[in-house]
């Protein structure tokens, strides 16, 4: 009984080591409503409640040590020309407290608060409450328009209305005369968002800071104007508590609230949030990023990408990443039909590696694209390699042919091959993103000699290569299939 | 003594509430918080007493008008407590004579434990009844309470397949004739057209809704309409309070 206990105490330390750390950030990523991800000079920055935030390298191993002073609740973040403009609510909110909130904003050359040129402006009111209205001036977050150039900034909580405020990009100030419009009730962290002619007004919903047992939760709404007014899927107004569920617990991971979304490039975006409790991580409020999909319109939260044994479908044709060996026939024999009705029918088992594994060369063995016959040479095994580093949201990876060594490797000359052992070379470590359609990209995280970020691509139906990412090719776009 | 005794229950749980309250418990404020002057408490931005004539839903079908108790106070930490099972226990608890088929009037008083509460005629000016500001709005508590509200829908022919609709900040639970007929459990916010009842029919003449909402910490509210069966909000009934 004690072996069987000791050995699911391993299991259980090896289930949280391969797949726990996968989920949310590695590092420390312990925070309460983190701004919208800002990039500055090669690092990730996200401030939090209370005061403080996080910095990152790589995007996926993160810690503390951003500076916001003001403490305050719920801040937001956005890069506008050369300077970052960064609000917050003063106050926190609470029932134990007043809802006379106040949202302030300041401005920064640099997030690095090594540089020298690192130095907040002196805080701006933009709005408050009293106390008695139906708003609490907390939780900010802003949008410049892309085709007005207008800064806009929602705020509020539970505590009534979410309002609308439009500032001055030039100097973060409430633009003059402006009146506060109500846009939604009954959410809070709001966050807008534009995209293809739609205004996106994302706000939390449940109840936070009750760890594992906290009820948050995104939800979206849209509209033409940015004033509203935001309708969910079934048309509800958000004013009368509509809202499409964006994000809500997944897995070990309970509570997600305050959304940021991080645009990387055309077809690359990511969303941030925060769990209120990782079970992995002692139920600790941690920063969350995903892939973050549109489908019709509206947002969908993705899913990071997992450890697992995958086909490797190509988008273009539908065909499959292979090793370019030959095709072993499995037993049996062609059968004539209609016929034999009386043979007993015995099952076939699939083709193992060990039928196989013999006919394919030691060395190097080059890869192709073919049409999937669930056959060894067809099946890969996709590992995270934490030691590896990582990108926005994610580990490197290693891909290897099915219960062997032998990995996919980018070449000097921008081809794809595999090595007979995986050895860590950054060459044959991979980058995975799901892009907003829902497909993925893989990217090698070195071409060898090259300084270019180049991405598995098919350059035919049947043949792989290295080639710069393009949203609007197919050739760009690959699915990872467990059948 | 017995004062003494008062003040630490409530600030046990102001303590308890200001801790886990609904959303956003950050106890990060460095601003002195100084709440605006509410001297002038009242009902009138959300509420008009309810007139003798009756009256029809708004454009959406939404009923506003209402016969509201102040609240009964409920020690309530978190609302995720509230189950099925809590809420049943909770609404299922007698806590005032004939509370499942009075019919109370504007002014009428109820005894509960030690709080004598006054039913409210009103008028909601809004699509939802905003009950936080009912309570506050008579000096009531607002956290950790449960709110009986019941309305009476005329109806000039029977209906059949209608649904009753709800919304509610946070649970609750409604009756309509004595019939038990949706129960909003878990921590919820309101949402308009959240829960349905199943396919109902509506007597020609009167019909009572009845409505029992919990909450905790939180900003409580309800709304209600009546679907016809193609989903459409039903507009011909006329609403009152007798």
């Amino acid at each position: 009984m004690k072996l069987h206990d000791s050995i699911k105490t391993v299991l259980l330390i090896l289930s949280i080591v391969t797949t726990g750390t996968l989920e949310a950030q590695i590092g420390k990523p312990f925070i309460h409503d983190p701004s919208t991800i800002m990039e500055c000079d090669g690092k990730y920055y996200t401030f939090g409640t209370g005061g403080g935030g996080l910095i990152s390298e790589d995007g996926w191993s993160w810690h503390s040590g951003a500076v916001r002073p003001g403490r305050g609740a719920a801040p937001d973040a956005i890069k506008i020309g050369d300077r970052y403009l960064v609000v917050y609510g003063a106050t926190g909110g609470g029932l134990g407290g007043g809802h006379n909130g106040r949202i302030l904003t300041m401005w920064n050359k640099t997030l690095d608060p090594t540089s020298p040129d690192f130095k907040y402006t002196d805080p701006i009111l933009v709005a408050q409450s009293d106390g008695v209205e139906d708003n609490d001036a907390i939780d900010p977050g802003l949008l410049l328009d892309p085709n007005t150039g207008r800064l806009w900034c929602s705020y509020g909580t539970y505590f009534g209305f979410i309002r609308l405020i439009e500032l001055d990009p030039e100097t973060g100030e409430r633009v003059e005369g402006n009146e506060a419009i109500d846009i939604a009730i009954d959410c809070e962290a709001t966050d807008l968002e534009y995209r293809d002619g739609w205004y996106y007004l994302l706000g939390t919903h449940g109840t936070c800071c009750d760890g594992p047992n906290s009820t948050y939760n995104i939800v979206v709404g849209r509209s033409r104007e940015v004033t509203g007014p935001y309708l969910d899927n079934m048309g509800r107004e958000m004013l009368k508590g509509g809202g499409k569920l964006l994000l809500a617990a997944r897995e070990k991971l309970i509570g997600p609230g305050h959304f940021g979304r991080v645009i990387l490039e055309d077809g690359v975006e990511k969303m941030s949030c925060h769990y209120e409790a990782d079970l992995d991580q002692g139920g600790h409020s941690v920063l969350g990023i995903r892939p973050l999909l549109w489908e019709n319109g509206w947002p969908v939260a993705g899913d990071n990408f997992k450890d697992g044994t995958y086909k490797i479908e190509s988008e273009r044709r539908g065909y499959s990443l292979e090793l370019a060996v030959d095709f072993i026939r499995m037993p049996g024999r062609i059968r004539r039909f209609n016929q034999d009705e009386e043979e007993p029918i015995n099952p076939i088992p699939a083709q193992q590696l060990s039928d196989v594994i013999d006919s394919w060369p030691a060395g190097n063995i080059d890869v192709r694209i073919g049409d999937y016959m669930v056959r060894p040479h067809q099946r890969w095994t996709i590992t995270a390699v934490p030691e590896a580093g990582g990108y926005l949201g994610g580990p490197y990876f290693k891909i290897t042919i099915a219960d062997t060594e032998r990995a996919l490797a980018a070449t000097a000359d921008a081809e794809v091959t595999t090595v007979p052992t995986f050895t860590g070379a950054a060459e044959q470590l991979w980058r995975i993103d799901q892009l907003t359609d829902g497909t993925y990209r893989i990217m090698p995280k070195l071409v060898p000699d090259s300084n270019e970020q180049l991405v598995l691509v098919s350059s035919g139906d049947s043949t792989p290569t290295l080639a710069k990412f393009d949203m609007k090719s197919d050739n760009s776009k690959w699915n990872f299939k467990t059948h | 003594m017995k004062h003494r005794a008062t003040l630490l229950i409530t600030l046990t749980l102001l303590f308890i509430a200001s801790g886990l309250r609904a959303q956003n418990g950050r106890a990060w404020s460095n601003e002195p918080e100084t709440v605006a002057s509410d001297t002038a408490r009242s009902l009138n931005h959300y509420f008009t007493p309810a007139t003798p004539a009756s009256i029809t839903p708004d454009e959406e079908g939404f009923i506003q008008r209402w016969l509201l108790l102040e609240p009964i106070e409920k020690q309530i930490r978190t609302n995720t407590l509230f189950t099925d099972s809590y809420l049943r226990n909770a609404f299922d608890t007698l806590y005032f004579h004939n509370q499942f088929t009075l019919l109370p009037v504007d002014g009428e008083k109820v005894k509960v434990g030690s709080q004598e509460l006054t039913w409210h005629a009103l008028d909601s000016k809004l699509f939802n009844v905003k009950l936080f500001r009912f309570a506050y709005g008579l000096y009531k508590p607002t956290y950790g309470v449960l709110f009986w509200a019941v309305t009476v829908i005329n109806s000039p022919e029977e209906m059949k397949n209608v649904r009753i609709s709800v919304g509610s900040n946070s649970a609750s639970m409604w009756w309509m004739n004595g019939e038990e007929i949706l129960l909003l459990s878990g921590d919820r916010r309101m949402v308009m057209d959240d829960a349905l009842s199943r396919r109902l029919t509506l007597k020609k003449g009167k019909n009572i809704i009845r409505g029992a909402i919990i909450n905790g910490p939180g900003m409580s509210d309800f709304c209600v309409r009546i679907l016809d069966e193609n989903g459409e909000p039903v507009r011909n009934i006329n609403i009152s309070c007798e």
